[in-house]
């Protein structure tokens, strides 16, 4: 039930460069009133009890030193710092959007290896500890956009992971990159349920991979990502559905074919291997052509959704002659 | 039990009043959130899955109806049934109103749209709109007027316990359990409807079960 299309977009079809500049100040206004909206919300939510109380935070709570500023996200509204640690899809902690928040805590995030492997010259391992003290760890704040339609801003705190990728040395036949996440039904009680093909599993395609807005982020909101939130590392592809953001992984491989997907697999039709955020195509149960924000009012209105989640001048080119209605 | 034909006062204006709030408390409950603004990080996820459970909830408690009272011989039970029905429509109206309203925005052509190209949603709309001449036809007038005619109306309610849950087992993304809990239940009250004597086991004493 896909809308049909002419077999190829160009990027210049996909938003006027004219009407996208436009857009920006008319966004960056927005947030600015989001940001006052917000904070008098806050205020007000601070005096109200919660007919639902989530946990207070009682995560460990650990700044990540000399994280560097980066201009990414400019003018973008937070979401609250409650909700992006509070609402979340982490189907091994349960499928409830708070059972990650409640159920998260049996995750053990030290030691961590991460397991690199498959085509390129110098497999191997690489710990949290090194990812954190080797690299300079950016903050990226990035719009995130769930493939259920509803979306958040994230400050990110990661890496680029292309500067990790590099140190292991991927041949010309690394085609694309595979990811998994770790599988322990005592430290992540969801798994105790077949409801998804254990390990939760991921793919990129090279070029995805290596692109300077895909990161693996170590923390967010500047410290220590929280372990609902994918501790201690998870990938971060700001221009796709959230599920393509693998969480807690333990293994990366480099390989020359279409690595399988979990949410592909479970349904084909419904979730593509690119699972680019894109308006003008459907998931075939609902529109993907807005979305609601995390964390506004019962009446707030529905946004429109952009062409790769806004970032179609970093990455329209990597899709350039592709029809985005078969792979998407 | 208290011989409650003699009762009659008690069922009246104790039991039934006490149970016309029990079911309005889950719909009490959301308009505080929506007051007080505290509905979460998605209110509308939340106000469309609140009014959509209960409005199941209550057609399988509306469907027990019948069941319980043959199993227990307790014949009062009946008198609730139209109320727990027309909750039924209540919360549906509600979660339907939600999704018209709230979601949609009131946007007619893609509502059109969507009820006709989304199954899940085709399903829905179909039981809400089905729900519409039950309430219509809900009261004792009504009952007396139709005859014969109005049982065989009301029979839908099985259709429409029937879409709901597939509307719900169609919208989820992976984790079926809930839906299928669901399912299932309305599996077992459709079931004792098609052979009665399904129920017979369950009686205490053998005393035979009264299938009409």
């Amino acid at each position: 039930m896909l809308i049909k299309k002419p077999a190829y977009i160009l990027p210049s079809e996909i938003t006027d460069p004219q009407i996208y500049s436009r857009r920006r100040e008319f966004l960056k206004a927005a947030a600015a009133l989001g940001i006052g909206a917000m904070t008098s919300g806050a205020a007000q939510a601070m005096s109200k009890s919660k007919t639902e109380p989530l946990p207070e935070p009682n995560w460990p709570r650990t700044p990540i030193p000399d994280v560097v500023d980066t201009p990414y996200g400019e003018g973008l509204a937070l979401t609250e710092y409650e909700y992006v640690t509070g609402y979340n899809n982490f189907y091994e902690f349960g499928t409830g959007k708070d059972d990650p928040v409640r159920n998260a805590h049996t995750l053990k995030t030290r030691p961590w290896t991460v397991v690199v492997d498959g085509e390129c010259e110098a497999p191997g391992e690489i710990g949290i500890e090194d990812i954190l003290s080797s690299y300079p760890q950016e903050e990226r704040i990035y719009r995130l956009r769930c493939v259920e339609a509803w979306a958040m801003v994230v400050p990110w705190v990661g890496v680029p992971l292309g500067d990790l990728l590099k140190r292991f040395k991927p041949t010309s036949k690394a085609k694309y990159v595979a990811f998994e996440t770790l599988v322990d039904r005592e430290q992540m009680p969801g798994q105790r349920r077949a409801v998804l093909d254990w390990p939760y599993r991921e793919g990129l395609r090279m070029d995805e991979a290596m692109h300077p807005l895909t990161i693996l982020a170590t923390g967010l909101y500047g410290e220590l990502i929280p372990n609902q939130n994918g501790a201690p590392l998870r990938l971060v592809v700001p221009w796709k559905y959230g599920f393509k953001s693998i969480k807690s992984i333990v293994r990366i491989s480099f390989s020359q074919t279409l690595p399988e997907t979990t949410w592909w697999k479970l349904g084909p039709d419904e979730y593509g291997f690119y699972a680019n955020v894109n308006p003008k195509v459907d998931h075939p149960r609902w529109s993907q052509a807005s979305h609601r924000v995390i964390g506004e009012e019962l009446f707030a209105d529905r946004q429109p959704t952009l062409m790769f989640n806004g970032y179609a001048d970093q990455v329209a080119e990597l899709y350039r002659g592709m029809d985005l209605t078969k792979f998407y | 039990m208290p011989p409650l034909r003699r009762n009659d006062q008690w069922l009246r204006f104790g039991l039934k009043p006490l149970v016309f709030i029990a079911c309005l408390i889950p719909f009490a409950l959301l308009l505080k959130g929506v007051i007080e603004g505290n509905l979460g990080a998605n209110p509308l996820e939340r106000v469309t899955d609140v009014t959509g459970q209960w409005g199941l909830r209550l057609l399988l408690l509306t469907l027990a109806v019948t069941p319980l009272r043959r199993l227990t011989g307790w014949a009062w039970l009946q008198r609730f049934r139209r109320m727990l029905g027309l909750f039924v429509f209540f919360y549906i109206t509600l979660h339907f109103l939600t999704w018209v309203w709230l979601d949609q925005e009131l946007a007619w052509g893609n509502i059109v749209a969507d009820i006709a190209k989304r199954p899940y949603v085709t399903v829905g709309f179909s039981a809400w709109l089905l729900l519409l001449p039950l309430a219509a036809t809900s009261t004792r007038g009504m009952m007396r007027r139709l005859g014969r005619r109005w049982q065989r109306l009301h029979r839908a309610i099985y259709l429409i316990g029937l879409l709901g849950v597939l509307h719900y087992i169609w919208l989820v993304k992976a984790d079926l359990l809930e839906p299928l809990i669901y399912a299932s239940l309305l599996g077992i009250l459709l079931a004792v409807r098609w052979r009665p004597q399904l129920l017979q086991r369950f009686v205490p004493g053998g005393r035979p079960i009264n299938v009409r």
